[in-house]
């Protein structure tokens, strides 16, 4: 299952992360309620290989991006980041892990600093980690231009001369610059045009193959998340509802959330017959998630004891599922 | 069946301090009652600037409609006054576009902004506005309508936001309603119910659709034909189910292979090379030249639109031209 380029001990594994965040109202800031924005999360991320994490706003995929880029202290449960505890970690030891994980954003034109040359942008991580001094962070940002697929020349010039996609580029540079184990990807094509998503994505996949980096790839477009990934989590409301190898969980899932959420991402084929599953009414709010399953109000197979009883993960048909129907 | 809207040879530029930019570049489509044409492009390529055009709301002064003819039930709207346009914008030309918010007025009800057209255009007056406001709200499944009229637009999620919008574009009912990527804001499952509901409005009013995306798989499921833009041209027109199994154009094809499918998993995907055209300087032929791994010497010249087969149109120098 999805480790094919990894010798199969995880980069990353994630136990029971919980993120709860407490609401305050009022003068006084007193609390008034907690939104259980990621509860007790688990997965892992070999080596050279791809999570894909699906779910729509709201479910807490970008709650747990920030946890891993250490953005976010979690509430309870564990990071382990090459079989080390990062909440242990002393100062040395963040050091060395955010150097090692990374992140690409979704809009190329918010990320990078418009008054920058693109070779300083580049060269920017470089400066504050890697002790390189100034002759070697220029041959590395000329490497890392190359890498990406840009002109020696882009260098010296600024953002707002590139496209989006070019942009998106630079900003991949960025995050490789310092030869990171993990780079988290938020919604890294959403916001480039559909000609030119390919070409990053093909790019993504290269570098992959060539570095041999891990990637934790969010995004909303499931077809690229297919493509992407070896394997996909799928999230609702904070909880995992079904994780296992790509091509198990887009093209055959089980979860009556994933059918729905697959269903409703409308691959092209118009011949394929699909199982149509439209479900009614909306993600209920996370400062009140439903009791038992957190899908039960919105499953068109529910059953009385879904409303009652939280299903836990367990494995069916080469994956897991959170779901009383199996 | 005569077409409900009849667009011929439209042409709008945007003129700036620098440039002319042909946005739309002789654009001709017609519909007729109960089908939806899907406008598919990459931005910047003229799909939002033919809705527009379409309704005259370009923006003035910088963006003028130079040439063309854009007929509704045969009456030219390009020749029409400003005062006679406000009676067919709204009402016989409804929009919906992808950000509910900047069609709804934070700071009125939801009652209060709907009151308005429906006073103005149906002459309804006191109790009779509201309770055809709250039949709107219910056809396009709010629940308890009556109720959500006395809330404020901030109230709604992204979802219930959108279908208000649907509610005051079906007012009319329109002859025609453009939705301009209705459903691009809004989540997957979410995104499944408004589409399912925009058929179901569809099928009981019979508008002619012009649906805005640059997601083909939508266009798949809703749209009865489809017209492929690029840099102010449709490239390629036809039925949808022509166009995703036998694409002619080689942008066409390009973009239907870089989509990733399920199931294909980490096989190269097929990019198309270069950037999207910078649309101040564009050649004097075909735009997608410097793109396309067909070009040739002919491409220099601007290919004209030519059938293939009767309904299905191409400009390319690779088909159909004599």
């Amino acid at each position: 299952m999805g480790r094919p380029d990894g010798n199969g001990a995880p980069l990353l594994e994630v136990r029971d992360l919980t993120k709860h965040f407490l609401v305050r109202r009022g003068a006084l800031g007193w609390s008034t309620g907690v939104v259980r924005a990621v509860d007790a999360v688990s997965f892992e991320i070999p080596t050279g290989s791809t999570l894909g994490l699906v779910g729509e706003s709201g479910c807490g995929k970008t709650t747990t991006s920030k946890l891993i880029l250490a953005l976010e202290t979690p509430t309870a449960g564990s990071i382990r980041f090459e079989d080390r505890e990062v909440g242990a970690l002393d100062r040395e030891g963040r050091r060395v892990y955010r150097r090692a994980v990374q992140a690409v954003f979704q809009d190329p034109y918010a990320s990078l600093d418009p008054r920058m040359r693109v070779g300083a942008i580049v060269a920017e991580p470089l400066v504050i980690n890697a002790g390189l001094d100034a002759a070697g962070r220029r041959r590395r940002v000329l490497d890392l231009l190359d890498l990406v697929g840009l002109p020696a020349r882009a260098a010296t010039l600024y953002p707002h001369e590139f496209s989006g996609g070019q942009r998106q580029r630079i900003a991949i540079a960025r995050a490789l610059a310092l030869s990171p184990r993990l780079v988290v990807l938020d919604e890294p094509v959403s916001a480039l045009d559909v000609s030119i998503r390919a070409q990053i994505l093909n790019l993504l996949a290269d570098l992959q193959r060539q570095l041999g980096v891990s990637y934790l790839f969010i995004a909303h477009d499931l077809a690229a998340v297919g493509h992407m990934s070896h394997t996909i989590a799928v999230m609702y409301l904070g909880k995992i509802v079904e994780v296992g190898g790509a091509d198990a969980v887009a093209l055959a899932p089980k979860h009556p959330y994933t059918k729905a959420l697959f269903a409703a991402a409308l691959p092209i084929e118009l011949d394929q017959p699909r199982e149509e599953i439209t479900l009614s009414g909306e993600v209920p709010s996370p400062l009140a998630p439903p009791g038992g399953c957190r899908f039960h109000p919105r499953c068109p197979f529910a059953m009385p004891h879904c409303a009652t009883d939280e299903p836990a993960l367990r494995r069916e048909s080469g994956r897991l599922v959170a779901c009383h129907l199996y | 069946m005569p077409a409900v809207i009849d667009v011929r040879e439209l042409r709008t530029h945007i003129v700036t301090r620098w440039a002319t930019i042909k946005a739309v570049d002789g654009v001709s489509f017609a519909l007729e009652e109960g089908e939806t044409l899907g406008l598919v492009g990459e931005s910047g390529s003229g799909k939002s600037m033919t809705c527009l055009s379409i309704v005259r709301l370009v923006p003035r002064p910088a963006a003028r409609i130079v040439g063309g003819a854009v007929r509704l039930d045969g009456d030219d709207l390009l020749a029409k006054t400003d005062a006679e346009m406000q009676q067919v914008r709204g009402r016989k030309v409804a929009m919906i576009l992808q950000d509910p918010m900047s069609s709804l007025n934070p700071v009125f009800s939801i009652g209060m902004q709907m009151r308005e057209p429906l006073a103005m255009y149906h002459d309804l007056r006191g109790g009779a506005v509201a309770a055809r406001a709250a039949e709107l709200l219910a056809a396009v499944r709010i629940p308890s309508p009556a109720a959500r009229l006395r809330a404020f637009p901030h109230q709604l999620s992204g979802g219930m936001r959108q279908r208000v919008v649907g509610a005051m574009a079906i007012a009319g009912p329109p002859r025609l309603l453009i939705a301009d990527e209705p459903t691009t804001s809004l989540d997957l499952t979410i995104q499944a119910q408004y589409l399912g509901l925009l058929k179901e409005l569809q099928q009981r009013h019979r508008f002619a659709m012009i649906f805005v995306t640059h997601n083909l798989g939508i266009v798949a499921r809703t749209c009865d034909r489809v017209a492929v833009m690029y840099a102010g041209r449709i490239v390629e027109m036809g039925p949808v189910r022509r166009i995703f199994t036998e694409p002619a154009h080689p942008y066409t094809r390009a973009l239907i292979a870089s989509i990733p499918r399920f199931g294909a998993r980490r096989e190269r995907l097929t990019a198309i090379t270069g950037q999207p055209p910078d649309l101040a300087h564009l050649d004097a032929g075909c735009a997608f030249a410097p793109r396309c791994p067909s070009a040739f010497d002919r491409c220099a010249e601007m290919p004209a639109e030519a059938d293939i087969t009767p309904g299905h149109t191409i400009r390319c120098w690779l088909h159909g031209q004599a």
